[in-house]
């Protein structure tokens, strides 16, 4: 899933420091699941907009809604109501939903609450750990099902580099496994060693960002 | 290995030769001060068989790889050009060889580079489009099919010695001299390693690499470095991923006067480097004194590995 974090209280606020009336807009999506952006942390952020703001002697009005997701052109069209008066969208979704809102409304200012962090999963409880960078053309059935690409600092394909040290990279200062210990030991489980041998040359970027905006399209789903 | 050159550098001829190679390190300063280089090249010369210049290491901006090894060239020194592939696409990295080979750039280190995490410049994007194995792929592709990346026919080979660095103290201990092995598959022809200290391990790597035939295919250089004080030790065991100093060196050097640290120091590594040289499979020794390079003339002397061959490139 996508996995976002809230932005610090004091950019959302700067950022909307000019209007009276604005919707925080939620996602009943992942970041409802990474615990970011979700109904729940949709009321926090309001009340805590609402609390500073009246603190500072300049009241906000602050109307709440979770959209069932905000990647959707159809579950944005309720906000059409809440927006009408409003003079700015906070949204709490992944950087995907404040645009999809900004699409909707041409003339109405749109904010991002979060920070969108990573492609990932949770690890354990209250944390969650990027595992995936959608370069576009999946390489780990190489590399035992786990992804050098995202998970190696230097996107090593013949790791791991001289800074691999009893299982941990020398980024991250001791808190970032290496990955190709991983893969090594997994590929020594299955009895695949020999293919971390294989020299493995140049990787196809076209597929990635570089390439330009991705569109993935399934002809026979048009309509 | 036969006579014919790939290259035909100073150094690929020292290594055909027979004979122990010596490089030495200058790192180009953090700024114009073409003087400072100059002065700790010069302490080099004659004292070693090429020089390698590092690019941006540590990922601390400084001056570029390529002019410091142009330098180095007017200087009648034979360079070895560092490259890495971190801040550079193999569009950059090849235009970067064709420009280094027509400069007469005859010897290319291939290398991933340190994150730049660790330098100045952390906030900066990494690029790592290419590692080092593809890298000196890249280069021997160039320069004996004649074909770049894109499979485009080069207007003129670029004949340079291609080299890369291994690190024997890393872990998977037993993968170390495996990923060496793929380097020399790609193409790299000879290998400085990092800073040896723990001359065990060292050991062991090189039966290794003697029992996988890969001293027969490729030069491997033991890299040296003096340690100049205990400080400097204490630094590089605790803080320096990847280097292993065992305590014994550091209870030598704590063992000397002060004014005698340093002397200490260069004692050991003139042990270390004789230690290397007399085990299967050494080609030579790559001597890092880092910001120590007036040091080098006494301690390539006292390990006995004056004069130098003189051999001219082609």
């Amino acid at each position: 899933m996508v996995i976002a974090e809230s932005k610090p209280l004091a950019e959302i606020l700067d950022m909307i420091k000019d209007f009276k009336k604005i919707v925080v807009a939620g996602c009943k999506g992942c970041v409802t699941v990474c615990c970011a952006g979700g109904e729940k942390e949709v009321a926090i952020l309001a009340s805590e907009l609402r609390i500073a703001r009246k603190a500072a002697g300049n009241e906000l009005e602050v109307k709440e809604y979770t959209c069932e997701r905000q990647c959707d052109p159809e579950y944005i069209e309720p906000l059409d109501d809440l927006v009408a008066d409003a003079d700015a969208v906070l949204s709490i979704a992944c950087s995907v939903g404040p645009q999809y809102v900004a699409a909707r409304y041409p003339y109405l200012r749109v904010y991002p609450g979060l920070n969108t962090t990573s492609i990932g999963g949770a690890v354990e409880h209250g944390v969650w750990t990027e595992f995936c960078q959608a370069c576009g053309s999946c390489i780990i059935g190489n590399f035992g099902g786990l992804c050098p690409i995202t998970r190696c600092a230097k996107q090593l394909l013949n790791g791991p580099c001289g800074g691999s040290s009893e299982g941990i990279c020398e980024v991250g200062k001791g808190s970032i496994p290496c990955i190709w210990q991983l893969i090594y030991d997994r590929l020594k489980n299955l009895g695949e060693l020999h293919k971390l041998t294989e020299v493995q040359l140049y990787k196809n970027w076209s597929t990635s960002r570089d390439g330009g905006l991705r569109t993935t399209t399934r002809e026979e789903l048009k309509q | 290995m036969t006579a014919e050159y790939s290259a035909g550098s100073k150094l690929e001829k020292i290594f055909k030769s027979g004979q122990k190679a010596v490089t030495g390190e200058c790192g180009p300063p953090r700024g114009t001060d073409v003087e400072h280089f100059k002065k700790k090249a010069a302490f080099l010369k004659g004292n070693v068989d090429a020089v390698n210049v590092t690019d941006n290491q540590t990922a601390v901006v400084r001056f570029c790889s390529m002019a410091a090894a142009k330098l180095l060239l007017e200087m009648g020194q034979e360079p070895v050009m560092q490259m890495v592939t971190r801040d550079m696409n193999r569009i950059g990295l090849q235009s970067n060889i064709l420009g280094a080979a027509a400069l007469g750039i005859k010897n290319l280190l291939c290398l991933t580079g340190d994150h730049q995490s660790f330098g100045d410049n952390p906030q900066a994007k990494n690029v790592h489009d290419m590692d080092s194995i593809m890298l000196a792929h890249t280069l021997k592709n160039m320069r004996d099919e004649g074909k770049m990346v894109s499979g485009t026919e080069c207007q003129g080979r670029p004949r340079m010695f291609i080299g890369a660095a291994a690190n024997p103290f890393a872990d998977p201990q037993e993968f170390r001299v495996v990923r060496m092995g793929k380097k020399i598959a790609a193409g790299v022809q000879f290998i400085q390693t990092q800073c040896i200290y723990n001359m065990e391990r060292w050991r062991k790597f090189m039966e290794m690499a003697n029992d996988m035939g890969l001293t027969e295919k490729c030069f491997i250089m033991a890299g040296i470095t003096p340690l100049k004080s205990v400080g400097m030790a204490n630094y590089m065991k605790k803080f320096v991923p990847g280097l292993d100093v065992p305590d014994s060196y550091i209870t030598r050097l704590k063992g000397v006067p002060k004014d005698k640290v340093a002397a200490e120091g260069i004692k050991i590594a003139v042990e270390q480097i004789q230690e290397c040289l007399a085990m299967k499979g050494v080609a030579g020794i790559h001597l890092m004194a880092i910001e120590w390079e007036d040091h080098v003339p006494e301690i390539v002397k006292a390990a006995g590995l004056l004069p130098r061959p003189v051999v001219e490139a082609d």
